[in-house]
């Protein structure tokens, strides 16, 4: 029997390819730069083999096989482009348009699109088939993604997506054969289902069948109201992925220019969510260390930056709600400043400041009206979350050079950040800000070692420990919903076993990669990329002038001018939040 | 029946049965049977019994194969012949019991040949002259046993090669009467059966699994539903075998759901094997212990693919899988699994009892054995035939079930189902191989073969067919989903006289990729009726193209 370190020869279009034992015809092609179309096969997720379009020829077999599942066998010669393979590519790929609606010039993946692109590969000029395409409405009803089930060409990613790596079970395949679509089971909305809005399935999905939801219009129009007093606030992930819609390298950081960007579009001020982030650990940190040095509180403490974790907990591990920590998220913290702290000392009245959070995420769309404590400054701290997606597109239609832009700095009352609020944007980052404060509040210096190598990388759960003042603090960073349980399950264990906590800090973010890899973000994700992405977060820490949260001078500033002392009276008003639970299918 | 040890299985003498003595009465009760009318003779003719006291023995039989002839009675006087008596009314059924009672003559009308005119019947003597056609393995006790009564089967020399393996048999030398046999898979593609069981066997796995596919859909056909109910424990002495051989402790029946009967026969055959210590722990006294479950199939017709139907044991959606991993290696809950049709494993039994050899001289070429068939359509005597492969399809239609039920002559015969083809009058000389009607554009399937006469429109059953495939598409793969929704639109269009002269050939470009690019075998087989009914009569489509025109 072969194993996985056998090495497998075999000729693909003539060419000699040395594999792995195990490796598919789709990923040999690929070693030899050979391309093979595929619509329905994902880095992330496992072959469904639904499409029909990766198929090629096998010396000595009449059928033709899927390079996606099939993997590469000693002596194997494998033909994939030849008149024949082509002809049954092109008209599979006419079966799809006949059934797609031909709405590309308005669509949310227009010149972004798997399906439109491979359209344009094989040169299909006619449609010889009769449309039938389906009469199916949209479900734009959790105002975070929507769902146009006419655009699907069911690949099955979004489901895999959904029940596999999220263990949300939304979404699922309703009806059979040409009737086949995607919706909620039960057939019920999406706002109505266990949907946590984390967008994977967007990220995911080849086509404009399930696209974030689009606020654009509604910040144009306050951007063109000469009364309203607008500011963006920028997420820590977005920086290092907006570049991707401009032809950037992946990963390069380019905060200074979405500044300008954001300014030139019409901001009246641009602050920067890391410097929520910033916020975020000093209040977060504190929970930490009071719940770690009072033998009787209850450990671990769970962050709650991610709106789709907070959602799932509600929904499925609502036991876990006296771990959480009561922070809001960064965003909702900047929001609530702006309506605040900042309109008081800028004399604005309130009422008139319109904030708009830049985020890698469909979710926050859901969070900024999840709870009556997202109108803490007595308004709606945040008025609209926009994808990054989304502010690609306004940076495209301002007509500005994106690439040419000069850099700018942010507003820093509410804009300056340290290194440890930029790592929020990636898996482990949170986790790893928190425990360089928690060392600082716990020992009054910082970590020697600032860098905490446990909490990095994309393993699917990450464990560790660090000792602070001679005490051993265990954590755990999740990421990718599916993840969780197994983290929650340790802590339950534990806890039913009347046994000292699993851990004593958790950190979970809903999507793989954490928010890098947000629902978002620009398409094209792999864990490739996400890395990428992360690496560019990790140079921004390095590169700062403070790498701790508690450090950020405009964050003691605020304490100074406005707050008092974290955890004090005015920070539980503006910057913490309660959860309950929301079980999705009640008996 | 109190459990039994292997050697009380082994010396168990065989029939003849009991009842020798005293007249016998069976009445043919499978669904095709109780469709007719059959179990109102049944009541009526145990309730004359009962009335006039008489020590008779009146009990319910499977399908004997001349379905279109139920309800059908078979008589058995002490030292006579069995009478076969066809079409059997309420008021035959009285005058059948007067005559017994009164020792006349049994009636002259309503006769039709019975099973041993019909068949010869492995194992034993050819009784009647001219020599019958048909050769029933599978179907040796179908029609002749309560499929009810274990007994019946014991008698009949059931659970004998269960017995044999266990006493001598090791589960490779089980493999190689197998591969001497040349049994391949009757579920239709006819994979060898010997290398199924033998890479299932091999493959590493925390459990190894046996299922017994029976999924039975292709229209027309139901050869498996009437060997479940006709014969229940064949089917069930198979599946131990098969787990005996892969080193199984599980198996799992997966019968759909509108098969009622073939389920409660099935059960009650489990039932009773357990209670006699054939199935359960410690089979006969031995350390072989395996238990078999039965799990209902929801309707899909997909789901006979081996795939979907692990999906659909596993609670999943019926959606077919990537293959490789072949079940045999990653199949239910991703255990190495070993999935039989159901006439696939009513063959085994024989096999081994007799010999892979002697099954081995049965057939013609690499197609070994008998097939059955469900023969339907145009045909005189519609039903169920067992035939040794190698005969021709002539044989079997004209041969068999004589002809057209009009007289006229065979304009086509299909099989294969909704994978299959049309095979033209022109080609009926053609002898039953899985690679003769292969080479004709269609293929064995599971054994559905409906004839065809002058009258049939071939337009009209190509989108039959592909209607059939594009209801029961699962939706998974673009191929299948869309373009035989697309095909069959063509082909509406063609019939209702609008075609037009591009269409042909977007059919057929059509068709190739859904062959080519389709996931399983649905999708890839569906195009098959339409292109073969277009290879061999493609100038009906044409009269078609301008008819109505414009």
């Amino acid at each position: 029997m072969l194993t996985m370190t056998d090495k497998i020869q075999a000729t693909i279009n003539g060419l000699p390819v040395e594999v792995r034992a195990g490796t598919t015809i789709l990923d040999a092609a690929r070693q030899v730069s050979v391309h093979i179309p595929t619509l329905c096969k994902h880095p992330d997720l496992d072959a469904t083999a639904a499409c029909g379009m990766c198929i090629v020829r096998v010396a000595g077999s009449s059928k033709m096989l899927r390079a996606c599942c099939t993997p590469v066998e000693q002596e194997m010669e494998i033909t994939t482009e030849n008149p024949e393979i082509i002809q049954v590519r092109r008209t599979v790929i006419e079966m799809i348009l006949s059934k797609h609606p031909n709405e590309c010039l308005t669509c949310g993946r227009n010149q972004n699109c798997e399906l439109q692109t491979l359209a344009a590969d094989f040169g299909l000029r006619e449609i010889c088939l009769d449309s039938v395409v389906p009469d199916l409405s949209i479900d734009d009803t959790t105002k975070a993604v929507v769902l146009d089930p006419r655009k699907c060409i069911t690949c099955g990613r979004c489901i895999q997506v959904c029940q596999q790596i999220q263990d949300v079970w939304a979404l699922s395949f309703l009806q059979r054969g040409f009737d086949t679509r995607i919706a909620p089971a039960g057939d019920i909305h999406l706002a109505d289902s266990p949907c946590v809005r984390c967008g994977q399935c967007s990220a995911h999905c080849p086509t404009g069948a399930i696209v974030e939801y689009d606020n654009t219009q509604e910040v144009w129009d306050n951007l063109l109201d000469p009364d309203t007093y607008c500011v963006a606030q920028l997420a820590p992930a977005v920086r290092v992925a907006i570049g991707e819609a401009f032809g950037f390298p992946i990963g390069t950081n380019l905060t200074g220019k979405t500044y300008a960007a954001l300014r030139r579009m019409g901001f009246d001020a641009v602050f920067d969510t890391n410097f929520g982030a910033d916020l975020t650990i000093m209040e977060e940190a504190h929970e930490f260390v009071e719940r770690f040095t009072n033998a009787k509180s209850v450990l671990p403490l769970i962050t709650t930056c991610c709106p789709s974790w907070v959602d799932f907990m509600e929904k499925f591990h609502d036991d876990m709600i006296p771990h959480f920590s009561s922070c809001k998220s960064p965003q909702a913290m900047v929001g609530a400043l702006a309506k605040t702290y900042y309109a008081e000392k800028m004399g604005l009245d309130p009422a008139k400041v319109f904030v708009v959070s830049i985020m890698p995420c469909t979710a926050k769309k859901f969070e900024i009206i999840r709870s009556k404590s997202m109108r803490s400054s007595g308004f709606q701290d945040v008025d609209v979350s926009l994808t990054t997606r989304e502010l690609a597109r306004m940076i495209k239609q301002s007509g500005i050079n994106f690439p040419a832009v000069k850099e700018e700095q942010p507003d820093h009352l509410l804009g300056a950040y340290t290194g440890a609020g930029t790592i929020f944007g990636t898996t482990g980052g949170v986790m790893e800000a928190a425990l360089r404060t928690s060392y600082y509040l716990l020992t009054g210096a910082n970590p020697p070692r600032i860098d905490f190598q446990a909490t990095r990388g994309l393993n699917g759960v990450k464990e560790g420990s660090t000792v602070i003042d001679g005490h051993e603090v265990r954590f755990a960073v999740a990421h990718g919903l599916g993840n969780v349980e197994t983290v929650l399950n340790r802590v339950r264990a534990a806890r039913d076993a009347g046994e000292p906590p699993a851990y004593h800090f958790i950190e979970v973010m809903a999507c793989p990669g954490g928010c890098v890899g947000g629902g978002g973000q620009p398409y094209g994700v792999t864990d490739g990329l996400r890395a990428k992405r992360a690496a560019g977060l990790y140079q921004d820490d390095q590169a700062g002038l403070w790498r701790c949260a508690h450090e950020n001078p405009y964050v003691q500033k605020l304490y100074d001018d406005f707050l008092g002392e974290p955890l004090g009276e005015k920070s539980e008003q503006l910057l913490h939040t309660s959860y309950r639970s929301r079980p999705t299918y009640r008996r | 029946m109190p459990r039994m040890t292997l050697a009380e299985l082994q010396s168990r003498t065989l029939g003849p049965s009991p009842t020798a003595d005293r007249p016998k009465i069976k009445v043919g009760m499978s669904t095709c049977g109780l469709a007719a009318g059959a179990d109102g003779v049944f009541d009526l003719l145990e309730t004359e019994v009962k009335r006039r006291a008489l020590d008779w023995h009146v009990s319910r039989t499977g399908c004997a194969g001349m379905c279109s002839m139920e309800p059908l009675v078979e008589v058995t006087l002490p030292g006579e012949r069995a009478v076969m008596f066809g079409e059997v009314t309420a008021e035959l059924a009285s005058r059948l019991v007067a005559a017994c009672a009164d020792g006349t003559a049994l009636p002259a009308d309503h006769r039709v040949p019975g099973i041993a005119e019909l068949a010869r019947v492995a194992g034993e003597p050819v009784a009647a002259e001219g020599g019958p056609r048909q050769y029933r393995i599978v179907m040796r006790n179908c029609g002749v046993i309560d499929p009810e009564e274990i007994d019946e089967y014991l008698d009949r020399g059931g659970y004998q090669a269960l017995a044999k393996v266990l006493a001598s048999m090791s589960p490779e030398q089980v493999i190689e009467e197998l591969k001497v046999s040349g049994l391949r898979g009757r579920g239709g593609a006819g994979f060898p059966a010997w290398l199924k069981w033998s890479l299932t066997r091999e493959s590493p796995g925390e459990e190894h699994l046996i299922v017994c596919n029976g999924d039975e859909g292709d229209p027309g056909a139901y050869m498996d539903r009437s060997v479940l109910e006709g014969d229940p424990h064949a089917v069930l002495e198979g599946m131990i075998l098969g787990g005996y051989v892969i080193g199984a402790k599980q198996g799992f029946f997966y019968i759909r759901a509108e098969y009622p009967l073939a389920i409660q026969r099935i059960e009650k055959a489990i039932r009773q094997a357990k209670a006699s210590g054939l199935l359960g722990a410690n089979i006969l006294g031995s350390d072989f212990s395996f238990n078999v479950e039965v799990r209902l199939g929801a309707g899909a017709f997909v789901c006979g693919e081996e795939t979907a139907l692990i999906a659909s044991l596993e609670g999943q959606r019926g959606t077919p899988r990537p293959r490789p991993p072949y079940p045999s290696v990653k199949g239910l809950w991703g255990q190495p699994t070993m999935i039989n049709n159901v006439e696939s494993l009513a063959n085994l039994s024989q096999i081994i009892t007799r010999g892979g050899k002697w099954f081995s001289t049965i057939g013609l070429g690499n197609s070994t054995g008998t097939k059955v068939f469900a023969v339907t359509g145009k045909v005189k005597h519609a039903g169920l035939v067992e035939i040794p492969m190698g005969m021709t399809l002539r044989q079997v239609v004209e041969g068999i079930c004589g002809g057209t039920s009009s007289g006229g002559p065979i304009k086509a015969v299909q099989t294969g189902g909704p994978s299959g083809g049309l095979i033209p009058g022109r080609e009926l000389d053609t002898p039953i191989t899985y690679e003769h009607l292969q080479r004709l554009g269609s293929y064995m399937g599971s054994g559905g073969m409906i004839v065809m006469d002058e009258t049939d429109d071939l337009v009209e059953l190509s989108r039959f067919y592909l209607g059939f495939c594009v209801d029961e598409s699962c939706g998974k793969c673009a191929p299948c989903r869309i373009g035989g929704t697309q095909m069959l639109r063509l082909l509406d269009r063609i019939a209702s006289g609008k075609g037009r002269e591009e269409d042909l050939a977007t059919i057929r470009r059509l068709a190739h990729a859904m062959q080519k690019a389709s996931l399983c075998g649905l999708g890839q087989g569906a195009p098959s009726p339409v292109l073969s009914a277009l290879r061999y009569f493609e100038p009906e489509f044409r009269d078609r193209l301008t008819m109505g025109g414009d």
